[in-house]
């Protein structure tokens, strides 16, 4: 199988019932992105593919063959951090930090959707020609991935400090 | 008790300058520097990176994967097992059942000896009796995760049943009284209490109760193991390392030094990571198999072999004067456990030290089921057990039609209620008048329904929040000093994301007086020296009194190297202190020299003292305990019943606060799963089959972001003269009231009293 994984372009012989995560972790060795449950219930999984989020515990490998993805590893390194990753760091925005690669993927993409104006269930109005962001629309979006630390006010006061400082569409490629 | 300094203390059996528990301070208790500063976590980086390398994340050499069955019946026997079929499956390197396991030990029940970590005392897999449902029956190894998956699938078993209790109601029937509740006796009489409790003028009597709980780490519960010859390696997620070392060597008949476990990262423990059948079967059959194994349990496998909180049913009564004061407390009731491990849920411990009373009854049983062994999970005890006291207290309190907090302030105990002890640091009404001012409680109503904002009632309610201090012996501390004035502090403990290795890098700064950058902690391994359990919050302290004591050590060494050409030459501990990166006259600035000068004129590369705690004799001479004031803001729709917490604070006496970021973390953690303990979080039984039947993340709700409002966190800071540092440990006591702080909001909002959690919308309809 062939794939884009940060930029690089990585061939692997895999088996076909792989999931994406099983493939990043197990065959890859980009262990940054977690197991949490292997169901789409935690979020701990999420990786970026063409720039949007999904689970890759439930995203079967073979699928995704030719696609771009972009986990934990490709967003920032040492001394050179993403503004999302040392908004982390700066909010505590993480205590064991098991979920965390998964919560800045998320929040990468979902900066994203939300430049997209791509509504979410709490969004007052449908049909604005912007979303506003404000902390229950950050929460809503950012529900899917758990955090049983509970460091979620961290998280949320990271999130917006990065997108404040940012465009969204910049964010999947940017370091500090 | 007035507190005697260090310096004041001159009776013949103390040691100068020494630290001794219950006699001296700590000198630390009133120094700052790095101490308290809100420093990032130090290995924040590589978490941001995805570079913090967990349990299942080791590579090796031809490793194989491991995955379980389990059992489907509560109690029986396997009358067969076709294994045939997982054996023919691709791949496939081992299927090891109870016919095919080595003959290991069986483990023996935590604190039952120094080195036990066993969850229960059952053999695992060494016979065809099933004790609960889901136990494992079989172990695949494959050469991939998928084929590993796909044959454990395979695997076929019949059982004849055997009669198994998996009702609650029908095992409280027989109910059974411990010998001992975590050391403490189970039964706590102070006068006649039922007695008092009719005589009274204003009486509250209720039954509460709190279901099965699971921590739910969001790591998978994973273990990567190898033997190399009778040596044993294991990369665990473990928060006793010390203990599961010991234990494994002891199932496998090993010398204690052939088995090295370390967990340099977890993904959150919560009680829940310790020694569990996973990783003894994964050790098995690595051995059998002559190959490393990786074994990362799946969600519903954490719910079938990982215990959890077990339920509860509790009675509180409370008889009072009208003007308040307590004529009797009683706090009596009884929780599910097994007949092979042993954690009763504490849930009385509250009641033994919060409030004073003319009499008091405290007792709880336990009611034996056919289950997975329950175990701690954070605050076991204090959790469930604040939620029924302080429900309880909130319902006297309108009864009396008195204000809750006026309530605990005329209830208020000058000494330890039940052993009579000192207390030797106690805030708590401070804590409730800081809490209160801030959160605005006296904009609340106290009659119920008088706030709504459209289909949404508003409430407010308030809670007590309390855990003991403990510290553990046993631990000990090394200090590696290089001559270019690095220092590495080693100890075999564990960070599961509660901030220990950044709290005790400050520690150690500040008590070594040296930059925070010229300090490393080391942690995490079975090859550092011993170190205590992450539980109880416990470890910060006992840290702290392994590291007082090697610190003395490692001054009296300088001193001795120092000789008669420093101007320290003829100074004792006493009379020193550490600072500026040397040691110097604690009165006499001018006498001072630096590490690197007294390393330099002794010839030495480096420095490495090692010493043990001294035993925790502050235990015994004071009554020890961290409080909290919790304040809780409800909406309650009238529509659906739908509970949302729309504002939370929760102000701490845990003594000193080591690092205001990451402590302000832990409480606001605490209080989250608080959150879920009170509205969402429930393991569904089913009092049929003994199966759990909600075994996933997403039938098994933990809070979310959209559950989680603004937290506000308040500390005194006071320290605590008789611990380390001047600190109590804050790793669980953000959870405990909370439950009532929720419950007692929404009487506030509805007018309804929910006296069973959780919080559901189907009980407010």
């Amino acid at each position: 199988m062939n794939f884009t994984i940060n930029g690089q372009s990585v061939e692997v012989e895999a088996d076909i019932r792989s999931s994406l995560l099983d493939l990043l972790r197990n065959s890859l060795g980009f262990t940054g992105t977690k197991k949490g449950c292997d169901q789409g219930a935690c979020g701990a999984c999420t990786v970026l593919v063409d720039g949007e989020r999904i689970n890759s515990c439930l995203a079967l490998a073979v699928q995704y063959q030719g696609r771009s993805i972009t986990t934990v590893e490709g967003l920032g390194s040492d001394g050179n951090l993403h503004p999302l990753q040392q908004a982390f760091v700066d909010h505590d925005g993480f205590q064991c930090g098991y979920c965390t690669p998964g919560q800045l993927c998320s929040a990468i993409g979902m900066a994203r959707e939300i430049e997209r104006n791509i509504p979410s269930v709490v969004t007052a109005d449908f049909m604005a020609v912007s979303v506003t962001v404000d902390e229950r629309e950050l929460r809503e979006r950012m529900s899917g991935n758990l955090c049983r630390c509970g460091a979620y006010n961290g998280i949320i006061e990271a999130i917006s400090e990065t997108l404040e400082k940012m465009p969204a569409s910049t964010q999947e490629r940017a370091r500090a | 008790m007035s507190m005697q300094s260090d310096s004041a203390n001159t009776s013949a059996n103390t040691l100068p300058g020494r630290w001794q528990p219950a006699v001296t301070q700590d000198p630390m208790l009133h120094k700052h520097g790095a101490l308290g500063q809100p420093v990032s976590r130090i290995d924040g980086p590589l978490k941001v990176q995805g570079k913090a390398q967990f349990a299942a994340e080791f590579p090796y050499e031809g490793l194989c994967y491991a995955a379980l069955a389990f059992s489907t019946v509560a109690r029986g026997r396997i009358t067969a097992l076709d294994t045939a079929a997982a054996e023919a499956a691709p791949g496939v390197v081992l299927v090891m059942t109870h016919r095919n396991a080595p003959r290991m030990k069986a483990p023996s029940l935590m604190m039952s000896s120094p080195t036990a970590a066993g969850a229960s005392d059952l053999p695992v897999m060494q016979d065809d009796e099933i004790h609960w449902n889901g136990q494992p029956i079989a172990v695949v190894l494959a050469e991939t995760l998928e084929q590993a998956d796909h044959a454990a699938s395979l695997v076929r078993a019949d059982y004849a049943p055997l009669p198994a209790v998996t009702s609650f109601d029908e095992a409280k029937k027989t109910p059974r009284q411990l010998d001992n509740i975590l050391g403490q006796p189970p039964v706590v009489e102070i006068g006649d209490a039922e007695a008092a409790l009719k005589a009274a003028a204003v009486q509250v009597d209720q039954i509460y109760r709190t279901p099965r709980h699971n921590h739910n780490a969001i790591e998978l519960h994973a273990a990567t193991v190898a033997w190399t010859g009778d040596e044993l390696r294991v990369h665990d997620a473990n928060q006793l390392l010390d203990l599961t070392a010991g234990q494994l060597a002891d199932i496998f008949g090993l010398e204690p030094d052939k088995v090295r476990v370390s967990s340099p990262f977890v993904g959150g423990g919560f009680g829940g990571k310790c020694l569990w059948d996973h990783q003894i079967l994964a050790c098995a059959a690595a051995k059998l198999a002559g190959r490393p194994v990786r074994i990362m349990l799946s969600r519903e496998g954490v719910f079938r072999i990982v215990g959890g909180r077990t339920l509860t049913e509790q009675r509180v009564a409370l008889g009072a004067g009208t003007d308040g004061r307590l004529d009797a407390l009683i706090h009596t009731g009884i929780v599910a456990m097994t007949t092979h491990n042993s954690c009763p849920e504490q849930f009385t411990f509250p009641a033994r030290h919060l409030y004073a009373a003319k009499s008091i009854r405290l007792a709880q049983e336990v009611a034996d089921m056919d289950m997975l062994a329950n175990t701690f999970m954070r605050a076991p005890g204090e959790s469930v057990g604040t939620f029924a006291l302080e429900c309880a207290i909130d319902e006297l309190a309108e009864k009396l039609s008195l204000d809750p907090i006026e309530l605990r302030r005329r209830i208020e105990p000058e000494t330890d209620p039940t052993s009579g002890k000192p207390f030797s640091s106690r805030h708590l009404i401070d804590a409730y008048d800081k809490g209160a001012a801030r959160f605005g409680w006296d904009r609340r109503n106290p009659k119920p329904r008088q706030r709504r904002d459209g289909e949404w009632l508003i409430g407010m309610g308030c809670a007590t929040a309390t855990y003991p201090y403990h510290r553990f012996p046993g631990g000990a501390a090394r200090i590696r000093l290089t001559a270019g004035g690095q220092v590495t502090v080693s100890t075999a403990v564990h960070d599961m994301g509660m901030g220990t290795a950044t709290a005790q890098a400050q520690h150690i700064a500040a008590r070594l007086g040296v930059p925070i950058g010229n300090v490393t902690f080391e942690y995490g391994d079975t090859t550092l020296p011993r170190g205590v359990i992450a539980g109880g919050s416990t470890q910060t302290a006992s840290i702290g009194g392994a590291v007082i004591a090697a610190a003395e050590v490692f001054v009296e060494e300088l001193l001795k190297l120092a000789g008669n050409d420093s101007p320290l030459a003829g100074l004792s501990l006493a009379e020193v202190e550490t600072r500026d990166g040397g040691i110097g006259h604690r009165e006499d600035a001018s006498r001072f020299e630096s590490y690197e000068s007294i390393l330099r004129r002794s010839g030495r590369d480096e420095l490495v003292c090692e010493a043990e705690a001294p035993p925790p004799a502050e235990m015994e001479a004071f009554s020890m305990h961290s409080y909290g004031a919790q304040f809780c803001e409800v909406r309650v729709s009238e529509i659906t019943g739908e509970v949302r917490v729309s504002r939370f604070l929760g102000s701490f006496d845990a003594g000193r606060i080591l690092n205001a970021k990451t402590a302000t973390s832990q409480f606001k953690g605490g209080i989250i799963m608080g959150i879920g303990l009170a509205l969402t979080e429930e393991a569904n039984f089913d009092p049929r089959s003994g199966r759990i039947v909600n075994a996933s993340l997403a039938d098994y709700h933990v809070p979310v972001q959209m559950d989680v409002p603004a937290i506000e966190i308040l500390y005194t800071d006071i320290p605590d003269p008789q611990a380390p540092m001047g600190a109590r440990g804050i790793g669980e006591i953000g959870i405990t009231g909370v439950g009532a702080a929720v419950a007692n909001a929404v009487y506030n909002a509805t007018g309804k009293r929910i006296r069973d959690l959780p919080i559901t919308l189907d009980k407010l309809m």
